[in-house]
């Protein structure tokens, strides 16, 4: 691989201050702890984790929305290359209009009191992208028609719209002004699975004809492994494991992303519960287990699991583990 | 087969609303006998939840039950008709005592002011003739029972001090405090990561083989409805579409809109076969379309058929039944 990577993070952390009080001792918050990614041009990158694993956090901490506390961001798209963590402030306004974010939830992402058509021209508006009423108009019903919304939806306001229309102007608002980068966090979480399968075919017909790089961020395995070309798995601030996705699924070595995967709900109804079922909770993330974070619910944890921290190691062509136990030699 | 536990005729649920009565259930029936669990399944919109609520009288003061509707509970002890009761006072017996539900949203279901143990040995006060200290005794015994560890301590917290997970076990063990005979479950895992969800339908496999009560369960993930259903009902825009067991209706669904939902879940064996979203979205309950309801998202909708008559149940082997004129047709 000869071409740089659209964003490569480097040994990037999250952390956030929790306030202490007069007899407890400061806690930090380790939302995301030395996690480095590349997510290659073109590509449709799919990042999955239980709630708390810090997922949402890191697709902040690349479109600057969450504070870097350490590490770099490179962002590279051919025209420019950015280092996320200290941009200036014009070069700030010119990757927020190459990095956009899609919101999990249609129904608060949207404001009442705007009709569509204003909705989705408010970025081209409030980043001076036209020079007339007339340009705006033409973008936003551009980019409307590839979401599959016609003239007569933009009159209107977002109550008059279903789930799956809302996250299609959602989406809408997200590409008009044409972003190299997207972040879809939870997309498609809040959708009906009839809905839900539209939606993901939208998006990967969009990435196709526009040529922009997705993170797809999300909690459900199955939607990952339809959609995307590439997994990353994180577990409380840190990637586990990362993979192309037929090589994930076919050979998970981590032992979390087996447990995810059994933890799916089968279809068929005969085969009911005898799975291995991962014990216990998430940790807290202010309180981070030593060694390997994952052996407080590991079902094969030994002992140097409780004290070493396990290394990045690749087992096979661009299959990542970070466990002691995988990759045997 | 055996007096059901619960049947359900004819419910018809309407709400006065200010753009005009909406439609929510129109003419559903079903049963559940004693420890069999029903899995409702539908859209955002089908009229799932409206049908739950209806069986304790939850749905609002704006409700309007049909005529000929029927919600008849029967049992050892009871027989009731719970539309026919009127005041309040007479439901205190089929609300948190026959029946008991658990909801989507854990946090939102228990007072936040009020510990929950405070919560629990208040419906046993109010359910059971246990005194104070049995309550508490009880309460704590199902917090165990459910899985939460230290208990005792537990029962003295707030829910805002329980995990997502925990929550949703704390409140299955106050559901089930009181022995209802029928337990209604309202997307109880949606809001739960998949490695807690099963955790929890796990434990609801469990405690049902304790217990021995019957489940509504409802749900939009057919692979919920696969790890804990006996029977399915399959809602469409206040209407049952399809009914049969689970092996049935997800091994041979009948109905186009059963396999649409079947075909628009992501499968893990099959990454290779492209999405099929059911085309369109789910009219609004105000404008609710002709003839069969399905017909404008139908695949095999016929014109002039299907936009115009509403189809009836057809009964195939084994019990399974499904509203479609294709079947009636024998297409």
């Amino acid at each position: 691989m000869s071409e740089r990577p659209h964003v490569s993070i480097q040994d990037l952390s999250v952390h956030y201050p929790l306030g202490r009080s007069l007899f407890t001792k400061a806690l930090t918050v380790h939302a995301i702890d030395h996690v480095s990614l590349d997510i290659p041009r073109g590509s449709f990158f799919g990042l999955v984790g239980e709630s708390g694993s810090g997922k949402t956090t890191l697709g902040r901490a690349i479109l600057k929305a969450a504070p870097i506390t350490d590490g770099h961001i490179a962002y590279v798209d051919g025209e420019v290359d950015y280092d996320v963590a200290g941009l200036s402030k014009t070069d700030l306004k010119d990757y927020r209009r190459r990095a956009q974010l899609i919101f999990q939830d249609p129904y608060a992402a949207l404001s009442p009191r705007m009709t569509v058509r204003d909705i989705i021209a408010e970025p081209l508006e409030v980043m001076g992208l036209t020079t007339s009423r007339g340009e705006t108009d033409e973008r936003v019903r551009e980019i409307a028609a590839k979401c599959r919304l016609n003239l007569e939806h933009l009159r209107r306001f977002p109550h008059a719209f279903s789930g799956g229309q809302r996250q299609r102007i959602s989406i809408a608002r997200a590409l008009v002004c044409e972003p190299k980068f997207l972040v879809a966090d939870e997309s498609v979480a809040a959708l009906d699975v009839s809905i839900q399968a539209d939606i993901l075919n939208l998006l990967k017909s969009l990435q196709r004809d526009l040529d922009i790089t997705f993170l797809f961020i999300s909690h459900d395995l199955s939607v990952v492994a339809h959609t995307c070309d590439h997994v990353a798995v994180m577990y409380l601030g840190s990637i586990v494991e990362s993979a192309p996705t037929r090589e994930l699924f076919r050979n998970p070595t981590h032992p979390y992303t087996k447990a995810l995967l059994s933890a799916i709900p089968s279809l068929d109804p005969d085969d009911r519960g005898g799975r291995q079922r991962l014990e216990g909770e998430i940790p807290s993330p202010a309180n981070i287990p030593p060694g390997c974070r994952f052996h407080t619910r590991c079902p094969v944890a030994e002992e140097r699991c409780r004290s070493e921290e396990p290394a990045w190691r690749e087992g096979s062509e661009e299959h990542f583990t970070a466990c002691h136990l995988a990759w045997p030699d | 087969m055996a007096t059901p536990l619960i049947s359900v005729q004819d419910l018809t649920v309407q709400f006065r609303t200010d753009e005009g009565l909406v439609t929510a259930v129109d003419g559903v029936n079903f049963e559940i006998g004693a420890g069999e669990v029903l899995g409702l399944v539908g859209e955002s919109g089908s009229g799932k939840s409206v049908t739950a609520k209806s069986l304790m009288q939850l749905n609002g003061g704006n409700t309007l039950y049909g005529e000929e509707s029927r919600i008849r509970f029967q049992d050892d002890e009871n027989d009731i008709d719970v539309l026919s009761l009127r005041k309040p006072k007479d439901l205190v017996p089929v609300r948190g005592g026959l029946v008991s539900m658990i909801f989507q949203e854990p946090m939102a279901s228990f007072a936040p002011a009020i510990t929950i143990g405070d919560q629990m040995v208040e419906q046993l006060r109010l359910h059971t003739n246990m005194n104070k200290a049995e309550a508490k005794e009880h309460a704590i015994e199902m917090l165990a029972k459910v899985g939460i560890s230290d208990a005792a301590r537990r029962f003295g917290q707030y829910a805002f001090e329980f995990s997502g997970g925990m929550r949703q076990r704390a409140m299955i063990a106050m559901a089930l405090s009181t022995q209802p005979k029928l337990l209604i479950a309202d997307e109880p895992t949606t809001a739960l990561d998949v490695t807690i969800q099963a955790q929890v339908l796990d434990l609801m496999r469990d405690l049902v083989a304790e217990f021995g009560m019957a489940i509504l369960f409802i749900t939009h993930d057919l692979g919920v409805i696969a790890q804990t259903a006996d029977r399915v009902a399959v809602m469409y825009l206040g209407k049952t579409v399809e009914t049969g067991t689970v092996h049935e209706v997800i091994r041979r669904p009948a109905h186009p809109y059963t396999s649409g939902l079947l075909n628009a879940l992501p499968k893990l064996e099959a990454l290779d076969e492209p999405l099929t979203a059911v085309p369109g979205d789910i009219p609004s309950p105000l404008d609710r379309p002709s003839g069969c309801v399905f017909h404008t998202r139908c695949p095999k909708v016929v014109p002039g058929i299907c936009d115009s008559r509403m189809p009836t149940p057809t009964s195939l082997d084994g019990g399974q039944q499904a509203a479609c004129f294709a079947l009636e047709a024998g297409l």
